[in-house]
């Protein structure tokens, strides 16, 4: 187990850079959004890795999950009030 | 003026990361619990009956920093409708912009938000027996409010229940806090309840109830901070 824990989170670690790279990067804003939620997905994932069962839970539901409706729910308020 | 203020930020990010490299460099893994995790670690079980040692620390042992917690998301919720309140709600449920819903998302959450609302109250029922509690539970029935929102954008929840959820659970734990101050040990003391036999549902005191109540509050707060996102607009 603690063998595969080490590549694992080297491999999850890699994919927060990305994701954080990508989100900074792209010219999309509904793709940064997206990128973003997904640094803390990989953030949870390795939280459970590391035997933190609860901060995974907290990470995964209001980092990855509310923050990134939030910002979709902002984006779509912006382009309805461009649009009148 | 562009390129002083680069050289600024580039400094700054190589303070953090020499910062980030001393901490980095010097840790090194405990070989043995200090001391006050070893006192948690002996005597959650039989002091507050709680399977989950965080549920206990979070509910019981630092009760009033999870209270101060529930305080501040209070406050941001306040906040947020505070300063939306000055937007205009939109004229129309379906205004220019407002995209119907395909038949996928609309399908889709009837099937699932009773079952993430289901999922939300069983983490916080269930916090001192698994991993999770109150916070997670709670921003889990918001994430069920907001598929039902993105499924419905012109629906509407009832202000009035949000309301009433937030203000009167945020009082049932203050109440309780302050019952165990006078019946047990202290202020959000768990043993105002029988503790109950170790692992099963109802056991662990006060915390299964206490962790209910956190999880409605913060569940209704989230889901109001959203809603006013949701339902307000700014005049054109």
């Amino acid at each position: 187990m603690s063998s595969l824990l080490f590549p694992m989170g080297l491999l999850l670690a890699a994919g927060m850079i990305g994701s954080a790279a990508l989100a900074l990067f792209t010219s999309q804003r509904i793709t940064a959004v997206l990128a973003a939620g997904l640094v803390s997905l990989f953030a949870s994932v390795l939280f459970l890795l590391l035997a933190a069962p609860d901060v995974a839970m907290t990470e995964a539901a209001i980092g990855s999950g509310l923050t990134t409706f939030l910002f979709l729910f902002v984006l779509g308020r912006i382009r309805r009030e461009n649009k009148q | 003026m562009s390129l002083p203020r680069q050289t600024i930020v580039f400094v700054l990010l190589a303070i953090l990361g020499v910062a980030f490299w001393t901490l980095m460099s010097g840790y090194a893994p405990d070989a043995e619990l200090n001391r006050s995790a070893l006192y948690y670690a002996q005597n959650t079980a039989q002091e507050t009956g709680a399977q989950n040692i965080v549920t206990a620390i979070i509910v019981t042992y630092r009760g009033l920093d999870t209270l101060g917690e529930v305080t501040v998301l209070f406050l941001t919720a306040a906040i947020v409708g505070l300063v939306l309140s000055h937007s205009f709600a939109p004229k129309k449920a379906a205004g220019p912009g407002i995209l119907p819903p395909g038949e996928l998302l609309t399908t889709g959450a009837r099937i699932l938000v009773p079952m993430i609302l289901l999922f939300g109250a069983y983490v916080f029922i269930n916090g001192h027996l698994t991993p999770g509690g109150g916070f997670q539970g709670g921003a889990i029935l918001a994430s069920g409010a907001v598929l039902a929102l993105l499924a419905d954008p012109t629906r509407r929840f009832s202000h009035s229940i949000i309301h009433l959820v937030e203000s009167g659970s945020g009082l049932f734990y203050v109440t309780i806090g302050v019952i165990g101050a006078v019946l047990a040990g202290g202020f959000l003391d768990n043993r105002i309840l029988p503790l109950g036999e170790f692992g099963t549902i109802l056991s662990g005191g006060a915390i299964p109830l206490i962790y209910t109540l956190i999880g409605l509050k913060v569940g209704a707060e989230f889901s109001s901070i959203l809603e006013s996102f949701e339902e307000t607009e700014d005049a054109a």
